[in-house]
């Protein structure tokens, strides 16, 4: 892998409360070459959203009890004053959040918010910052920029929305787009058209995307590697296909055969029994493995590593390769 | 809009109609005595009783001195428009009493409105930013005082304090500006802190309450994802959506006192609105009570209005058709 644009490494976010340490991420590390698209999935309260925010220094240890290290271009993002982080918030690395209408402010002009973004980096004349923004609006797929640029967000669909939220992102060509559940919020229609428009714009800027999700589905078509996060872990990372083809842990295997298939015959969709545990009273041992099917005693006790299975295929659970591979092409992918 | 606000200004008119019935039923109707006893002196004869009950024009069967208080204030009377009649007690158009003393009244509420935006809208962006400091707590301790506290015991504790026993306030009464702006000004000044203070706690609750939901906003994390100073943060993105509401309040709340400050004007002897209407209610004097009451609702059905039409401009999401 050429140098990592973004490496975290045991990164831990706690947090404090009344009721106990959250701990919404617990030791993740992960690397992001330029470029890259990297598919981050796990369920709500998995930590993945946290990391990023982590990453992009908009959750601080005013509010949490942060570990580790965050580099980026070399350079450890945890140890940097505050207006240090604020110049690399937005043009190294930019974020696209999952409700568009509420992330745009509700009174200002599409087109001043991004000018916004690119002022806060740039020392240019406002028009020319504004030109910028409308030139962003049509590389974005949104037609009669002008006009738009002077609209409100309430003037624009769910799409155009996340279209604006995209273009303002990527106004300053950041090396980094971390994208949290883009299209979550958005009609299905809609969905494919925007992570299309992030793939083209991948790579006209070369921008590493990381595009964090719930939906497989999604991974599948729009990245190269995928991290599955499980209670603030990485519990399997691969690419795509070690993750569709030849996956490693039964939390991955609940995943896959969650997703429905409208081209087969099928009786019923298979959820992932029981819900994710509470970040405060995390499982002792691995922590899938109240809801795990093949449960063993080892499970309730020790906390498996993630560890390299094949070349930059990693999982971690108790079970043997042998047992992984068996039970996965048997159940999961006879299933399928 | 112009549709709109001219939709708006006939439904003023109605409701003015609507506020001088009632007023002129609870003020002429329903009270048992007869206005004219208290204004005719001492052990009037009948002939004298039926002199005054002439004069003030209360011989009249009840719906044609409705008719006429209508006419007069819609097409204004012997004293000019609009037409308030003539106060029983002192004979002189109520008109000119009323616009005599609403610029007294007007000067208390715009100087409390100044005063109380001053102390309450930082109290409460500083609070709701270091929420749950000390200085948040000591904030919302002001606050708590602040609505709990009595404006009558308020005021005479000021004046106890700072006139009688330190000497610093120049004491009561109300002092034109152009007879000497340096002393309209001191006796002003204590007027304006005592009316602001109550304001000020609740606009500090208030505003601290709107900036928390608002900092806690998805657009503001979008702005520092943005990259922008925390400054621009809460100034530009924060303190524009969170203090949009308040515009709502301090509209209503300056109509209402333009309606008169009874108890401060009272305690610190200001001739304006509020101490006319204490006057005239204890005289019975009935036109000056219902010329302020239709000129308080007025106040506030304009401010009103005003309001809604500010909003359209303030949140591109209001649009009046």
């Amino acid at each position: 892998m050429a140098e990592p644009i973004l490496e975290v490494r045991d990164l831990k976010v706690h947090f404090d409360t009344p009721d106990g340490v959250v701990k919404a991420v617990d030791g993740v590390s992960f690397a992001v070459a330029p470029g890259e698209r990297l598919g981050v999935v796990g369920e709500s309260g998995s930590g993945k959203s946290v990391s990023f925010l982590t990453v992009m220094g908009l959750i601080t240890r005013r509010y949490a009890k942060i570990e580790g290290e965050v580099l980026f271009r070399g350079r450890d993002l945890l140890g940097m004053s505050a207006d240090e982080m604020r110049s690399i918030r937005g043009k190294g690395m930019a974020m696209v959040f999952q409700d568009p209408l509420s992330s745009l402010h509700p009174l200002y002009r599409v087109g001043g918010q991004i000018v916004e973004a690119v002022l806060a980096h740039e020392d240019m004349p406002k028009k020319q910052a504004w030109d910028l923004a409308v030139d962003m609006l049509r590389r974005v797929g949104i037609s009669r920029p002008d006009e738009r640029a002077r609209q409100y967000p309430h003037e624009f669909s769910g799409g155009m929305r996340q279209r604006a939220m995209i273009a303002m992102a990527l106004v300053l060509n950041p090396d980094v787009l971390i994208a949290d559940e883009p299209t979550t919020a958005l009609d299905v229609t809609v969905q494919a058209q925007i992570l299309d428009l992030i793939d083209r714009l991948r790579q006209e800027f070369r921008t590493a995307v990381i595009l964090i999700t719930h939906d497989l589905g999604v991974v599948a078509e729009h990245t190269d590697r995928v991290q599955v996060m499980y209670a603030g872990k990485v519990v399997e990372r691969g690419n795509r296909d070690h993750i569709y083809y030849e996956s490693l842990h039964p939390y991955t295997w609940g995943l896959l055969q969650s997703i429905s298939h409208i081209d087969r015959k099928q009786d019923r969709l298979r959820p992932i029994k029981g819900s994710p545990p509470s970040l405060i009273f995390v499982p002792p041992g691995c922590a899938f493995h109240p809801r795990c099917p093949y449960v063993m005693d080892v499970c309730k006790q020790q906390v498996p590593d993630l560890l390299e299975e094949d070349y930059g295929h990693a999982s971690a659970c108790h079970l043997s390769r042998e047992d992984k591979r068996k039970i996965f092409s048997v159940e999961v992918q006879g299933q399928r | 809009m112009v549709r709109y606000i001219i939709r708006r200004m006939l439904w003023v008119v109605v409701v003015i109609l609507m506020i001088t019935l009632f007023a002129f039923l609870v003020f002429y109707v329903m009270p048992p005595g007869d206005p004219a006893v208290s204004f005719a002196g001492r052990r009037p004869t009948a002939d004298t009783l039926e002199q005054v009950r002439e004069n003030l024009g209360l011989d009249k069967p009840t719906y044609v001195q409705y008719g006429l208080f209508v006419k007069q204030l819609f097409l204004g009377d012997e004293y000019g428009w609009p037409g308030f009649g003539f106060s029983f007690a002192s004979q002189v158009s109520v008109r000119d009493q009323l616009f005599n003393r609403v610029g007294v009244t007007l000067q208390l509420a715009v100087g409390a409105v100044i005063v109380w935006l001053a102390i309450g809208i930082p109290i409460g962006v500083l609070s709701a930013l270091k929420r749950r400091s000390k200085a948040d707590r000591l904030a919302m301790g002001f606050a708590l005082f602040g609505v709990s506290t009595p404006v009558f015991w308020l005021g005479l504790m000021g004046l106890f304090v700072f006139w009688y026993k330190l000497g610093w306030a120049p004491g009561t009464g109300y002092i034109p500006f152009g007879e000497s702006p340096f002393q309209w000004f001191t006796h002003m000044l204590m007027p304006w802190f005592v009316v602001a203070l109550l304001f000020a706690a609740f606009y500090a609750r208030m505003v601290r309450g709107n900036m928390i939901e608002v900092m806690s906003e998805d657009y503001i994390r979008t702005a520092r994802a943005k990259g922008l100073p925390e400054r621009t943060v809460v100034v530009k993105h924060g303190l524009r959506a969170g203090l949009t509401p308040i515009v709502t309040m301090v509209g209503l709340d300056f109509a209402q006192l333009i309606g008169g400050a009874i108890v401060t004007e009272r305690v610190f002897n200001l001739p304006g609105l509020g101490n006319a209407t204490v006057d005239a209610v204890n005289r019975g004097d009935l036109p000056v009570v219902l010329g302020v009451t239709v000129f308080a609702a007025l106040a506030i059905t304009i401010m009103n209005l005003l309001v809604d039409i500010a909003y359209a401009y303030l949140d591109p999401r209001v649009r009046y058709t």
